[in-house]
């Protein structure tokens, strides 16, 4: 291992210390200039991953979610249908063909991925939704008002909602366990319990590096992919594989951000407000001309 | 600017088997309406996690704002370009736009989770600019309320001699009257009537400009989910194409709704406006058929055109029953002359080529990644959207019976005057 969790987090540390020693100050990342360069990155290398589901007990457990006893989670018959997170629960693990001519199967982990260009930060009207410095998409269920665009909007279909909730609704999505992280100064729950070291932890910029590394050490067993790099402008949550990640349900992505076409074509009506100006003393002069020539 | 000697109130009872109906239809989807406040919206409606926007959004709140487009478009013709022609048309067409935007701020609070913090985006803390719905809010905010300070100039003229009140509303007549001829009341309306004579050109133009701005945005709504948009709809250009075919729907509404008020209150379609406003339409239809065709060019997308899906269908039903049928049948002078004709070209664009749009654009051609199955909206969403267009639709009848809205039937004028 060239990179040990334990160095990782501690880097993080280090390096992310304005982020971890001052968690309330929020930096609106979603037209991206203000990205810390420290932020957080989780790497998941689903060569690794065994399917025991581990995760998403830790991640119920974590986040007060209704959950079965850790025992039941061994049960493999949920892997036979595609699940996606919801309302209760905030990860889940599916499984897939593995790489042609080997019997293992691979499994994958899903869950907000927390991208750097956000779609539900830029979507939702009422910022309820925030990218913090440490990369965290952080939700205020305060300001919310349950109009779902946020769900529109997300590329990866990730935020859930609470649908049979009649008076207090709220949108549910990961929380890259940034309480956990910041305050307790722990990994996130679900990197926390994983057997296997799947997950790693730290600094995106890091994780990049790592990911690269053992994609060319081992060239025959990784695709050349790190898949959250450039996916959607990228995300803090990065994938290896053995095979390529459309047949892995994640979806084929482009590297442009999916917020950029709609945040330039706002700034660009509402910088100055010229263009309504403009239009209101347009259809002024319509106006006035047209009057002149009716008296 | 106000041409009051024009519009009365209609006078016939409030009472008809139409009215009933609509009231059945009331009450149907409020029984669906109180349901979904108790359980919640997972209970009554089709929507989750994977198609978190439905019918509501689709019908209630996009269609039902690029429908109110004839407030703006007969407000531009006639008071900003003086069509001083035009001007019987412009306050049913306000009425509708008025009742248009507070019904898709009603059906907001059916459909938001949160219906309680509607009001969220007014505080400033909460701002945030880079969000499309967040220009979308604010412009329908702002428009609702010109809209209603451009409807108390109808007011204050019913308030001055032109109020008609239908059973069973006549027993407030004698209240009404008393209140009426108080000194102060009438210095009231005076004053206001004066104060809004000066300030009207400003909240026109206000409206107009408005107008065009959420409407474009709403079509920006849908552009920041490019992997979920069927590509016969998604383009960078949505916005254009959302106020361009808004901007076409206006008049094609107004004449719509005319023929369909003259129909059921028996009288004489007013086709020496009609025809003439007619002849608009094909300009503005055509601008949006180069725009929508280019753009269908530049992006490949034609290709989709024909591939035997269900989207492909809905949109040759959309586009090629909607709006390039109406466009050529329009260019005829004989259809723009016939009231049947006339109502069949603007019917089929108002629903094919503008209501079917909105629908496509935010129903049928979502299509998520995960999707286990197609959206189909349950009865109680159904309900609910027929129980809004039904308050709607009743809540026009009932104000034009009692405020001068509509033209007054020919030879009718200034009967009213000895009643009132």
């Amino acid at each position: 291992m060239a990179i040990n969790r334990r160095d990782l987090f501690k880097l993080a540390f280090a390096g992310g210390g304005a982020a971890l020693a001052n968690p309330s100050a929020h930096a609106r990342a979603s037209s991206g200039h203000e990205l810390d360069p420290d932020r957080w990155g989780m790497l998941v290398d689903t060569t690794r991953c065994i399917g025991c589901r581990h995760c998403e007990w830790a991640c119920k457990k974590q986040n007060e979610l209704p959950s079965a006893p850790l025992t039941q989670f061994g049960d493999t018959s949920v892997f036979e249908t595609l699940r996606r997170p919801d309302a209760t629960s905030y990860t889940v693990v599916n499984r897939f063909a593995g790489p042609e001519g080997e019997g293992s199967p691979v499994y994958v982990k899903v869950q907000c991925m927390h991208c750097d260009y956000p779609a539900c930060v830029s979507a939702c009207l009422v910022g309820a939704f925030e990218k913090v410095k440490s990369g965290s998409i952080q939700y205020d269920a305060w300001k919310c008002m349950g109009c779902r665009y946020c769900m529109v909007a997300c590329p990866f279909q990730v935020p859930a909602y609470e649908y049979f909730n009649a008076l207090t609704p709220v949108v549910r999505k990961c929380t890259f366990c940034f309480e956990r992280v910041s305050k307790e100064e722990k990994f996130p729950a679900c990197a926390h319990i994983c057997p296997n070291e799947v997950m790693t932890f730290g600094r995106r910029a890091d994780l990049l590096k790592a990911a690269r590394e053992r994609i060319a050490r081992e060239p025959k067993k990784y695709i050349p992919h790190i898949y959250g790099e450039h996916e959607v402008g990228g995300t803090a949550w990065l994938y290896l594989s053995s095979v390529p990640f459309g047949e892995l349900g994640l979806p084929v992505l482009g590297h442009t951000p999916v917020v950029q076409l709609n945040e330039t074509v706002q700034h660009a009506i509402f910088k100055h407000f010229v263009p309504p100006i403009a239009l209101y003393s347009f259809l002024g002069a319509m106006m006035w001309m047209h009057r002149d020539k009716k008296e | 600017m106000s041409h009051a000697e024009e519009a009365l109130p209609l006078e016939k009872p409030l009472f008809t088997p139409g009215v009933f109906l609509l009231l059945g239809l009331i009450t149907i989807g409020l029984g669906f309406a109180v349901y979904r406040y108790i359980f919640g919206l997972g209970s009554m409606t089709n929507l989750n996690d994977q198609y978190p926007w439905g019918i509501w959004i689709g019908v209630d709140v996009a269609s039902g704002v690029a429908l109110a487009a004839g407030g703006f478009t007969t407000s531009a013709l006639a008071h900003i370009f003086h069509r001083e022609h035009f001007h019987a048309i412009v306050r049913p067409a306000l009425l509708t736009a008025m009742l248009g935007y507070t019904f898709v701020g009603l059906s907001l609070m059916v459909d938001l989770g949160k219906y309680y913090n509607i009001w969220h985006p007014i505080l400033p803390s909460m701002w945030q600019g880079n969000s499309a719905l967040f220009e979308v809010a604010m412009c329908v905010m702002c428009y609702l309320t010109v809209l209603y300070l451009e409807f108390v100039p109808i007011l204050i003229e019913g308030l001055k001699g032109k109020l008609n009140l239908p059973a069973p509303l006549d027993r407030l007549r004698g209240p009404v009257e008393s209140l009426l001829k108080q000194g102060w009341v009438q210095q009231i309306v005076e004053l206001a009537d004066r104060f809004f004579g000066k300030i009207m050109f400003l909240l026109v133009i206000a409206g107009v400009v408005l107008s065009c701005m959420h409407q474009s945005s709403l079509g920006a709504l849908m552009a920041i989910a490019p992997y979920k948009v069927h590509p016969l709809w998604y383009s960078p250009v949505m916005t254009l194409l959302f106020l361009m075919s808004a901007v076409a729907v206006g008049y094609p509404m107004v004449i719509f709704e005319s023929i369909w008020a003259s129909r059921a209150f028996g009288r004489k379609p007013e086709m020496e406006i009609l025809t003439p406003l007619a002849k608009l339409i094909p300009f503005f239809v055509g601008a949006y058929i180069v725009a929508k065709i280019s753009d269908l060019v530049i992006r490949d997308a034609y290709v989709y055109l024909f591939d035997g899906s269900f989207q492909s269908m809905m949109f040759v039903l959309e586009f090629g029953f909607g709006v390039l049928l109406p466009f050529f049948l329009l260019l005829s002078d004989r259809v723009r002359r016939s009231p049947t004709g006339l109502f069949i070209c603007a019917a089929l664009y108002v629903i094919l080529g503008v209501l079917l749009n909105r629908i496509n654009v935010f129903v049928v051609a979502y299509k998520p990644p995960y999707a286990e199955g197609p959206y189909i909206p349950s009865i109680g969403e159904v309900a609910i959207t027929v129980a809004m267009i039904s308050t709607l639709i009743l809540c026009y009848r009932v104000i034009v019976s009692i405020l001068p809205v509509l033209p007054a039937p020919e030879g009718e004028e200034g009967s009213h005057a000895a009643k009132a």
